[in-house]
């Protein structure tokens, strides 16, 4: 009974977190309908100038940027950006990191040791510095973003779906298919595979935090996508107009709202992580 | 012996993997499309002369040829000339060095003690209210952007309560004699503190959860048992006996951390306008400075690798078992 309870406590947190994240998914899809105004339309008072910096009222509900953008429409058309690049590299991580681990772990010898050398050499790689040349080079631009991402991701999943492997390959299961005649492709696709699912869930999660991070620091540099509005991009104009001092309104929701789809992917990895690793519920 | 033969391994690996660094520059500077060799020569210019130019650029020669001559500049330490700043790359790099090293290893070590200190706590009350929210903030503190933390900062103490600059490192005009003025004085501390404290709290919630997992995992030992067999306070038993081993796993991520955080000084220094590596690597991005951006992704790329070296050896000799078998 109190271990029923736990593991529902442990739960409640991955729930929350797949409740943010369908709430922000179903923002991103019907933000066309949502927004109020158009995210880049410059709004002129009635007698002709710009609205500029107007406080929270009841048109514009977040207020107006320095350019007299309606914030709150900006606020949802980014979400946009956010889901996109989240759900998009985490599924190319995972698929990515999980085959490699798969191929190393399974494989093992020679093959297992090219392929976590380079990993290793991966490692080496300082991330965003890498992602900010990347995309200065080839482009700003959503896909070169996902691309600088999953460049680098890959390897956290591929070095611990490894070591799952390796302790899934020896077990009597495996032994057993073998005799049977499966072929390793068999036996890798389907017989191991399944078994690392959980894990490789558990990198999907924390892969879309982590690439929503990534994507909002992009731009927040000013390294951002020019023709989409993304929150760190939001973040970024109000900083360089240099008047983030004078309009919370501003600064404030797009940082809010990071926090939170990025914590709905840290959630929904615990939860994942506790499925992969019963020994943890205990806790 | 063993030891020494693994450290030496290791050793092998970070020049691999600098050599890799260095590669993937040299091809995604000159192969990819909008390269900057484009940048180097204005196109206005007639044939003649943008040949001229090619070749005194040495950019004529297969690219083969240029990667060699690339490495013979490197291992001379000759990254190029800054276009912005009229002199060697490396030499402005340098002087960012410092500043972005003593930056990134204070606000780390400051998230590492109150991590420690926090999560071994939260172990000891395990299973409390007040053990569930600390995580929670703990997740949540690793959520929110670093450089968003630094604005609400900034709007709080700089512009609100006016007490603590709003950027750079010194106030402008300053001159200092020599490097120890420059480092220590009051003025430098100040400008230090907001970055300092955005970037805390951004690493705090690393060290904060693995500490409090490790001491979890400890406190069921049988060891730890005993203690309390023998009738010992359960306070003493925590500082004694649980903390001490439950810091092994924190320590050894401690070299990966301060490696990954210099990496992250890209934010945090662009929104102090502390002038280090990153934000000047974001500048001669911006700028199309190339040789700088290089010689900043360069030396970024070593300390990382550093900072993994030392995690690896540490790791060998604070447990022997796993490393060197």
């Amino acid at each position: 009974m109190k271990k029923i309870k736990r593991f529902l406590k442990g739960n409640i947190a991955g729930l929350v977190g797949f409740f943010i994240f369908i709430f922000f998914v179903i923002i991103a899809v019907t933000a066309d309908y949502l927004a109020p105004y158009d995210p880049m339309e410059i709004l002129y008072n009635d007698d002709g100038t710009v609205k500029r910096l107007q406080p929270p009222s009841k048109e514009h509900i977040l207020g107006t940027t320095y350019m007299g953008r309606d914030v709150l429409s900006q606020l949802i058309v980014g979400s946009r950006v956010a889901v996109l690049v989240g759900t998009i590299s985490a599924i190319c991580v995972a698929f990515i990191g999980t085959n490699i681990g798969l191929i190393a772990g399974y494989y093992g010898g020679v093959t297992d040791n090219l392929i976590m050398r380079f990993v290793d050499v991966v490692y080496g790689i300082p991330f965003l510095p890498f992602s900010l040349i990347l995309v200065a080079i080839l482009g700003p631009g959503v896909k070169n973003i996902i691309l600088a991402i999953v460049l680098i991701t890959w390897r956290n999943s591929s070095r611990v779906i490894r070591s799952q492997v390796l302790s899934l390959k020896n077990r009597t299961f495996i032994e057993a298919a073998r005799l049977s005649g499966a072929g390793n492709a068999r036996i890798i696709y389907k017989h191991i595979a399944p078994n690392v699912i959980p894990l490789s869930m558990v990198y999907v999660s924390t892969t879309m935090a982590s690439a929503i991070m990534t994507e909002s620091s992009l731009s927040f540099l000013g390294f951002g996508d020019p023709t989409q509005m993304s929150w760190g991009r939001i973040l970024f104009s109000c900083y360089s107009s240099q008047a983030m001092f004078k309009a919370w309104w501003w600064m404030i929701p797009p940082g809010i709202a990071i926090a939170f789809l990025v914590l709905s992917g840290y959630l929904m990895g615990r939860a994942f992580e506790e499925l992969a690793n019963p020994k943890l519920r205990e806790r | 012996m063993k030891l020494l033969k693994y450290i030496l391994k290791r050793v092998g690996m970070l020049i691999i993997t600098m050599l890799v660094l260095i590669t993937i520059i040299f091809f995604l500077f000159r192969i990819l499309p909008g390269n900057p060799v484009s940048m180097y020569i204005d196109s206005g210019l007639d044939r003649e002369s943008q040949e001229l130019l090619l070749r005194h650029y040495g950019l004529d020669k297969p690219y083969f040829q240029q990667y060699i001559i690339y490495l013979k500049n490197l291992i001379k330490g000759d990254l190029g000339n800054s276009f912005q700043y009229g002199k060697p790359a490396i030499e402005v790099i340098y002087e960012r060095f410092w500043n972005t090293v003593i930056l990134m290893l204070t606000s780390i070590i400051i998230a590492f003690a109150i991590g420690i200190a926090i999560g071994a706590v939260l172990a000891w009350k395990r299973n409390t209210k007040f053990d569930l929210v600390g995580t929670i903030i703990a997740l949540i503190a690793r959520c929110i952007p670093a450089f968003w933390t630094g604005m609400i900062l900034l709007l709080i103490f700089s512009y609100k309560l006016n007490f603590l600059p709003a950027g750079g490192m010194h106030t402008p005009g300053v001159r200092f004699d020599s490097i120890v003025q420059k480092y220590f004085n009051l003025d430098f501390l100040k400008h230090m503190i907001l970055p300092t404290i955005t970037s805390a709290f951004y690493s705090l919630a690393t060290p904060l959860l693995v500490m409090r997992t490790s001491m979890l995992e400890i406190v069921k030992e049988d060891y730890i048992e005993m203690a309390y067999a023998k009738g010992l306070q359960e306070k003493y038993i925590i500082k004694k006996h649980a903390v001490r081993t439950a810091l092994l796993p924190v320590i050894t991520i401690f070299a990966v951390q301060a490696g990954a955080a210099i990496g992250g000084a890209v934010l945090i220094e662009t929104v102090f306008r502390w002038p280090g590596m990153g934000r000047e690597i974001v500048l001669a991005v911006s700028y199309r400075d190339y040789p700088l951006a290089q010689a900043a992704f360069l030396l970024i790329g070593l300390m990382t690798a550093l900072f993994n070296l030392i995690a690896d050896i540490l790791y060998a000799l604070l447990d022997p078992r796993v490393a060197l078998s």
